[in-house]
């Protein structure tokens, strides 16, 4: 009897067991895992920055504590990240050579500026918000090292996405300014956040077999939805508004409806015609290459202990 | 001066420490030659701020007057600042960070062995809580010593020329100002000259260990305790006071 691996594997698949690192996979459900793992542990990393640009400048020790410590997390779950990626034959030095040089993408978020104290609780509230609605269905995607690396990250970023909806209320609960500082950083962040979920399904070119091979569970246009409607509520209770003159609450379908996206500026910032994509990079290409001499160093120390306890273990 | 005055000016010698190295380290977050040392040094510095949250929090209270932590951190100016010249050095590059970090962080630990001896109670609490971080930050600072001081020929020749300049702002670290010298007569504070000693035995044993050249001159700066800083510090709390500067009262 002949055995055919590819249906031993989408049998797995269909049977919820997980694939795991040693398992046989198709190449192409290798490569695309490498390609969406990698790209969200860059992400994590090149979110360092934006929010690492208000670690010296928080208002308040409490803020400045609770952000340095969100900005770690970022690190933490790139790491894990990167080792789940790992697993699946590419290193982490190849993931960031890709980076680097431009062919790994990592969420386009990240390319806007944070240009007020603001748009710390506008990150958290909206940004790890659309984060969580994609990743909690990564906690049950199909392969195994990653879906238990999501469980970790979806711990700590539904802390951060409550963090940031805090501070978004202490300042509209403050002064005029604070307040109107709240409403710009919703006007900057509120399309580019809704965009996070990636192109309409009927332009999303990866999505069908993704949802075949349970890498991914529900489509973009779902999860947005699902996004707006659970934000439009939060924002209202902020007092704020969202920059949309089209939202409007649907009885009919039971869900808001919104205005077109800029699918346009979407593109461009994928592109690389983000305000931020060029300063990104570089600050990503700077510290890897300012830190050259430092890795060769912890390598070199590391060769000459094990050649010291090499020739002493012979002279003993 | 009453106790009280003593206290409250000692703490702000203690807390301006951390709260300016504290403040520097955060500088390199995302930006680290390594992810777990970007990670690592987060760390550092969230101890460094949580230490000098500690002893704000107590400052204040001694203080009264609606003083409150942030107060203190963000609405005093450069000459009412205490911290020692060194920490307020810039970062310049990873050996500089860590010879900085080296330096303050072999202080520090004895500091918090001299201080479990303070005849204020709040005072041996926070020592006792700081110092098992500050023992981390010591091991872990070491470490990079040697790692950099015995690695390549490159990183040999800039660790040693971080402790080449960092050397003169260490001598102020056991010079004590007058504040000082009355919180260690009144039972408060730490005799500096107890961790002087052990201060050179330790920073002699991991320089060897790193074959780096202990530095000759014997000249040191002086004046950060007095709130007399290099001109760095002035950057330092424009940046980080901004805010509480920009809208005054607000709440964050």
């Amino acid at each position: 009897m002949e055995i055919n691996l590819e249906d031993i594997f989408q049998n797995k698949i269909d049977n919820e067991v997980k694939i795991e690192p040693r398992d046989w996979m198709p190449e192409k459900y290798r490569k695309t895992l490498i390609r969406q793992i990698s790209q969200h542990a860059h992400s994590e990393i090149v979110g360092m920055l934006p929010e690492g640009n208000w670690i010296t400048r928080a208002p308040n020790l409490r803020r400045k504590v609770a952000l340095l410590a969100k900005v770690q997390d970022e690190a933490g779950h790139g790491l894990y990240l990167y080792s789940a990626a790992e697993t699946l034959g590419m290193t982490r030095d190849e993931m960031y050579n890709e980076l680097h040089t431009g062919k790994a993408k990592y969420s386009s978020i990240f390319n806007y500026p944070t240009l007020s104290w603001a748009d710390m609780g506008a990150i958290g509230w909206l940004v790890d918000g659309a984060a969580i609605m994609n990743q909690v269905p990564l906690c049950r995607t199909s392969y195994g090292p990653y879906a238990r690396a999501m469980v970790r990250v979806c711990k700590e970023e539904s802390f951060h996405q409550r963090q940031g909806y805090e501070i978004m209320m202490s300042l509209c609960n403050g002064t005029p300014e604070q307040k109107t500082m709240a409403q710009d950083a919703l006007n900057r962040w509120w399309w580019p956040s809704i965009m996070m979920f990636g192109p309409n399904d009927d332009n999303s070119p990866n999505s069908a077999q993704s949802m075949k091979w349970k890498i991914k569970r529900f489509s973009n246009d779902e999860l947005r939805q699902k996004f707006i409607d659970v934000t439009i509520p939060q924002a209202e209770l902020l007092g704020l508004t969202v920059p949309d003159k089209d939202l409007k609450w649907n009885e009919a379908r039971g869900h808001y409806d919104f205005g077109i996206i800029n699918w346009d500026e979407f593109n461009n910032v994928v592109a690389g015609n983000g305000p931020c994509n060029k300063q990104r990079l570089k600050a990503r290409v700077d510290a890897w290459n300012n830190g050259e001499w430092v890795r060769d160093a912890a390598n070199a120390y590391a060769q000459k202990r094990k050649n010291r306890v090499k020739s002493g273990q012979q002279a003993a | 001066m009453n106790k009280e005055e003593i206290t409250f000016q000692y703490l702000l010698h203690l807390g301006d420490n951390s709260l300016i190295l504290g403040q520097r380290i955060a500088e390199w977050c995302g930006h680290g030659p390594i992810l777990e040392q970007d990670i690592a040094l987060t760390n550092i510095s969230l101890d460094l701020f949580g230490e000098s949250r500690n002893i704000y929090q107590y400052a204040a209270q001694l203080k009264g007057d609606n003083h409150t932590e942030d107060s203190l951190a963000f609405l005093r100016d450069v000459l009412e600042f205490k911290n020692v010249l060194l920490v307020e050095q810039p970062n310049i590059d990873w050996a500089y960070t860590i010879c900085r970090q080296f330096f303050f962080d072999t202080f520090h630990f004895y500091l918090q062995h001299e201080l479990l001896k303070s005849k204020d109670e709040r005072i041996v609490e926070i020592a006792n809580k700081a110092i098992k971080e500050s023992a981390y930050h010591l091991k872990w600072s070491s470490e990079w010593m040697i790692r950099l001081g015995d690695g390549t020929e490159i990183s040999h020749q800039k660790i040693q020329n971080a402790v080449n300049d960092l050397w003169e702002f260490t001598g102020e670290l056991f010079i004590p100002s007058e504040i000082e010298t009355l919180a260690y007569q009144s039972g408060i504070g730490a005799d500096l000259n107890n961790i002087k000693q052990l201060w050179h035995e330790k920073v002699k044993a991991i320089l060897d260990e790193a074959t780096i050249q202990i530095p000759t001159n014997d000249f040191f700066q002086k004046g950060g305790k007095n709130g007399i800083h290099s001109e760095h510090l002035g950057f330092v709390l424009a940046e980080m006071q901004y805010l509480q500067r920009v809208h005054p009262g607000a709440e964050w």
